[in-house]
């Protein structure tokens, strides 16, 4: 019987009441991980079916990044799909050799330049455009706003991988700001 | 401090990641090297641009709806998937739909009545209306309902069971004037509703957790006993055994 008792009536209510405020986050993360707005959705909506299956399991404590870490697992899946993403997340140094093809750094000493305001979108697509490794843990600090532990959980690797990956990350979006710039 | 080490522990000093010891020392490697101090601005530079730079996606209304179907709800969700279930199936006879249905709306209006007497509870604390007739004597609190509601509540002293008697007043459950009988234990406030023809009557004491309150229900001689409070499970249990313990000593006595 489709008839959902009243235990499994308070668990939805608690579900929602903790869960749903996040959905701006999951969403955001799915857009930067996946990079398109009809797979992002779909992600979205898997992780929280699968959030809520497994609602019971949550310890307490901060939920969002349980939430991330059910969504990041879904864009695996979706990436294994693909078939293109195993290689370039699970192995970092390919994804910096990679990066070094895709990215080149700014010929002249990049310390010495300003660097100028882009708008909203152009800083999206510099992110999008970064090795998948890093776009996660730099999307993970800078738009979800985690904590280096956090990230650490998320991604299931030490706080020092967190520390570099974002030093990386950071490093690669700013070669690209200023190459844009010198573009424009 | 060397560079390298400098190099990334700057990140997490722009990220708020470093205690005070660890934070003065990559400032002060900065303070005296013109690199990476010109690092930590640009940085921070790009730390305020990606903060500045809206780079959230608002997830899409329909999304939201999608999901929020999806996740079982409320009780009219549930009565939906119900009709719709039948609606689809035809293998029930509409008999077995009534008495499903009959099932469910009693469940809602007992839910609603769950939920009242907690307003009525939550009123009860917030108003400073705990009590319209204030007094520990139950020869006091128990005739005053004379006259004022069509039912004699069972008035009990259970001081000496640890449940102080404080009190009585009228309130609202379902539309119906109920009477309430008060207690309290230590700092926690029992409102006990008394009721005729509101809600079910049970077969035995039933304990539920509703919003995070504990309530306890029975019947006794035709009436609907409904405790509420914050006290645990275990002593509101006990408050519902030891006053009907003392209802059918009273009785017999």
């Amino acid at each position: 019987m489709a008839y959902e008792g009243g235990c499994d009536r308070g668990k939805a209510e608690r579900f929602r009441a903790a869960a749903l405020p996040y959905l701006d986050d999951v969403y955001t993360l799915a857009r930067y991980l996946l990079r398109n707005t009809a797979d992002a959705e779909d992600a979205a909506q898997e992780c929280y079916l699968r959030a809520f299956r497994h609602f019971e399991t949550f310890r307490g404590g901060p939920i969002k990044p349980w939430l991330l870490a059910i969504l990041r697992n879904v864009c695996r899946a979706e990436y294994a799909r693909r078939g293109a993403l195993a290689a370039v997340v699970d192995n970092v140094d390919e994804a910096e050799n990679k990066a070094d093809g895709l990215w080149s750094e700014a010929q002249h000493s990049p310390e010495t330049e300003t660097l100028h305001r882009l708008d909203g979108e152009n800083m999206q697509r510099l992110i999008t455009q970064l090795p998948a490794v890093f776009r996660e843990t730099i999307v993970l600090r800078e738009v979800n706003d985690l904590s280096y532990r956090e990230i650490a959980d998320v991604t299931g690797v030490p706080v020092g991988t967190v520390m570099s990956r974002l030093a990386r990350a950071r490093e690669l979006l700013r070669a690209a700001w200023l190459a844009e710039e010198k573009d424009s | 401090m060397t560079c390298d080490e400098a190099e990334v522990m700057l990140h997490a000093l722009i990220d708020d990641e470093l205690d005070a010891g660890h934070a003065r020392e990559v400032e002060t490697h900065a303070a005296g090297c013109a690199r990476c101090a010109a690092q930590l601005a640009s940085y921070r530079d790009l730390r305020q641009a990606l903060r500045g730079g809206n780079l959230r996606h608002m997830a899409p209304a329909s999304l939201r709806r999608s999901i929020d179907r999806a996740v079982p709800s409320t009780a009219a969700t549930d009565r939906r998937t119900l009709l719709k279930g039948f609606a689809l199936g035809g293998l029930l006879s509409a008999a077995a739909a009534a008495s499903v249905m009959l099932v469910v709306v009693r469940e809602d209006r007992d839910q609603r009545i769950l939920s009242e007497a907690i307003s009525a509870h939550l009123r009860s604390l917030q108003a400073d209306h705990l009590t319209d007739v204030l007094s520990t004597d139950q020869h006091t609190v128990k005739p005053w309902f004379n006259g004022r509601i069509d039912l004699a509540p069972p008035v009990i002293d259970l001081a000496g069971q640890g449940f102080t008697l404080i009190g009585g007043r009228l309130d609202f459950i379902d539309g119906k004037s109920v009477a309430v009988i008060v207690y309290r234990r230590r700092v926690h406030v029992i409102n006990l509703f008394v009721t005729q023809g509101v809600g079910m009557s049970l077969p035995g004491p039933k304990m539920e957790t509703v919003q995070g309150f504990n309530i306890r229900r029975w019947t006794d001689q035709g009436l609907n006993m409904l405790a509420v409070s914050d006290i645990n499970r275990e002593e509101l249990d006990e408050f519902g055994n030891k006053f009907e313990e003392a209802a059918r000593a009273a009785r017999a006595s």
